[in-house]
């Protein structure tokens, strides 16, 4: 091992990171990686488990993963081309998706809507329990795109999902940020934390702790920081229902970004509001419905009622008493 | 034959996961099996049972975990071989930290739980940082942004591994692990093979069964913690 067969110059502080990431001995003042090797003890090298040619290695993987984070995917058209149901029977329809799309899946529970999404998140090639074949800008996936590193397209939003670490939102958002290797994080971190607010029932700031969130404050910021620091194509938002989120502004904040969105959902305001639903079954796209003219107007009166239930919360919070329902 | 190490910390996931692979490639016709190591007791050999899946348990108990692993580990693999079995994966619990059961030329793998938060692959060690497929459990719970954030310090610490999020409750993601598991390197050699990572090597008074407190019972290799005085 020697600095000379490096390609790169030797940049003493990324070898700082280096050591600092892989719990090694720090060492001022070294030039190369033979350097560090020869000033570190017998009981240091011992420690490290490392022999000069596997730390050489290692710091050179280190190198190579440098300024290029998981990046943003240009996808300007998915298709999903027809597999198998459970029985074998082939499906009737080949999908295509584009960014601003917002399609539906409805069907009930083991239909078979995971596995869609599975096959989406893996690019499936006929190679897939349903035999689907996903096509990315119009041509199949090549294999170093499909099998390195994290390559899912999809992001998930869930109802069960939740925040784990303790910090501010402000920081969180930073940290995320950071994993994307953003430039200057702090105005996206600012847009994050407006759309999250404006579309929370209730308001926080960048000093609240994640954990504390209510559960409509968490699905808002979920949903907020999918549109904007996401680096996924696709998301997937899976029964998301009343929790206090203006869910229709949620929907055009990824439908501006450019986002799919495929909604798992039975919640008829959202249901509806899809460009597409997709009726799955027996593992299987078994029908594709665009909303006719009877369904959009039936989305206006939805979007009424569904304005009136959202002013009865807003009045019980603030302790009134219901008299009559708001007409 | 071939052989697939896996190895994470407790509770973890890894034998949802072993189980859910194992079941998918035993579909696509593989004879498949798996060997546990623990230190003091498991109760997965009745899961692996439930399944049909032919299983070893090894229990190191009052040995080195780590070195009790590399001592075995040939003739397990033997056993596997006897068995005409296709594929064999050994599973062991990340015990310390320090070490790996992971074998040159052997498919490596590390499972990871997104529950225990985005600073655990900072500080799990050489069984993060020598695997070849990193498999990241119990992500359908937490937020997608930790699970991002998640996956970009695996990367940071093992730039070159395969990283996939797999539900062990569900089996979403076994399909994936299954078919890189399928094409793993096939019998390489394990005698005169080496770890990916070297053991500690410490004999001390209290390897060999001391219990008493005090400088007068410490022999061999011991370490003292610098304080400043």
């Amino acid at each position: 091992m020697t600095a000379a067969h490096s390609p790169h110059p030797f940049d003493a502080a990324r070898f700082a990171e280096f050591l600092r990431l892989h719990h090694l001995p720090a060492r001022a003042e070294v030039r190369s990686l033979d350097d560090y090797w020869a000033a570190l003890t017998w009981e240091e090298r011992e420690d490290t488990g490392l022999e000069p040619e596997t730390l050489a290695a290692r710091y050179a993987e280190f190198l190579a993963l440098d300024g290029q984070p998981d990046g943003e995917r240009a996808l300007l058209s998915l298709d999903v081309l027809r597999g198998r149901d459970k029985s074998g029977a082939p499906e009737r329809y080949d999908l295509r998706f584009v960014p601003g799309d917002v399609v539906c899946l409805v069907g009930p529970t083991g239909a078979g809507k995971s596995r869609l999404l599975a096959d989406i998140e893996c690019l499936a090639q006929g190679d897939t329990p349903t035999g689907r074949q996903v096509l990315i800008n119009g041509v199949p996936p090549g294999d170093a795109e499909r099998f390195s590193g994290e390559s899912g397209l999809v992001a998930q939003i869930s109802q069960n999902m939740n925040f784990v670490i303790d910090l501010p939102v402000g920081e969180f958002l930073h940290m995320h940020a950071e994993s994307r290797a953003l430039t200057d994080p702090a105005p996206v971190v600012d847009q994050v934390l407006r759309a999250a607010v404006a579309m929370a029932g209730e308001p926080f700031d960048a000093d609240t702790q994640v954990t504390q969130l209510s559960g409509g404050q968490s699905r808002a910021l979920m949903i907020a920081d999918a549109a904007f620091l996401s680096p996924k194509p696709v998301v997937l938002i899976d029964e998301i229902e009343n929790a206090g989120v203006d869910r229709r502004a949620a929907l055009d904040l990824f439908v501006r970004k450019g986002k799919i969105v495929l909604l798992s959902t039975h919640d008829p305001l959202l249901a509806l509001s899809g460009s597409r639903r997709l009726v799955i079954r027996h593992g299987a796209v078994q029908d594709v419905i665009t909303p006719g003219p009877e369904e959009q107007t039936m989305i206006a009166h939805l979007v009424e009622i569904d304005a009136r239930l959202a002013d009865l919360r807003a009045r019980l919070r603030n302790g009134e008493r219901i008299s009559s329902f708001p007409a | 034959m071939r052989l697939v190490t896996v190895a994470g910390p407790p509770s973890s996931g890894k034998t949802s996961l072993i189980v859910r692979t194992l079941l998918a490639l035993r579909d696509d016709g593989l004879r498949v099996g798996v060997v546990k190591f623990d230190c003091l007791s498991t109760q997965d050999a009745a899961v692996f049972e439930r399944h049909d899946l032919p299983a070893l348990v090894g229990i190191s108990s009052g040995f080195c975990p780590d070195h009790y692993f590399i001592s075995n580990i040939e003739d397990c693999a033997a056993w596997g071989e006897r068995l005409g079995l296709d594929l064999l994966v050994t599973e062991s619990a990340g015990l310390c930290n320090r070490c790996a059961p992971h074998i040159r030329g052997f498919l490596a793998v590390c499972v990871l739980d997104a529950l225990s938060g985005v600073n655990t692959p900072r500080k799990v060690g050489p069984m993060l940082k020598t695997a070849d497929l990193v498999v990241i459990t119990k992500g359908d719970i937490v937020s997608q942004a930790e699970r991002e954030v998640f996956a970009f310090r695996v990367r940071q610490v093992n730039p070159r591994a395969r990283i996939l999020f797999v539900n062990g409750i569900t089996g979403q993601g076994a399909w994936e692990a299954a078919r890189i598991w399928r094409s793993a390197p096939e019998d390489g050699v394990l005698q005169g093979g080496r770890l990916r990572f070297s053991v500690p090597t410490a004999v001390c008074s209290y390897c060999l069964g001391e219990t008493r407190i005090g400088s007068d019972h410490q022999h061999g290799t011991v370490r003292k913690i610098p304080i400043p005085s």
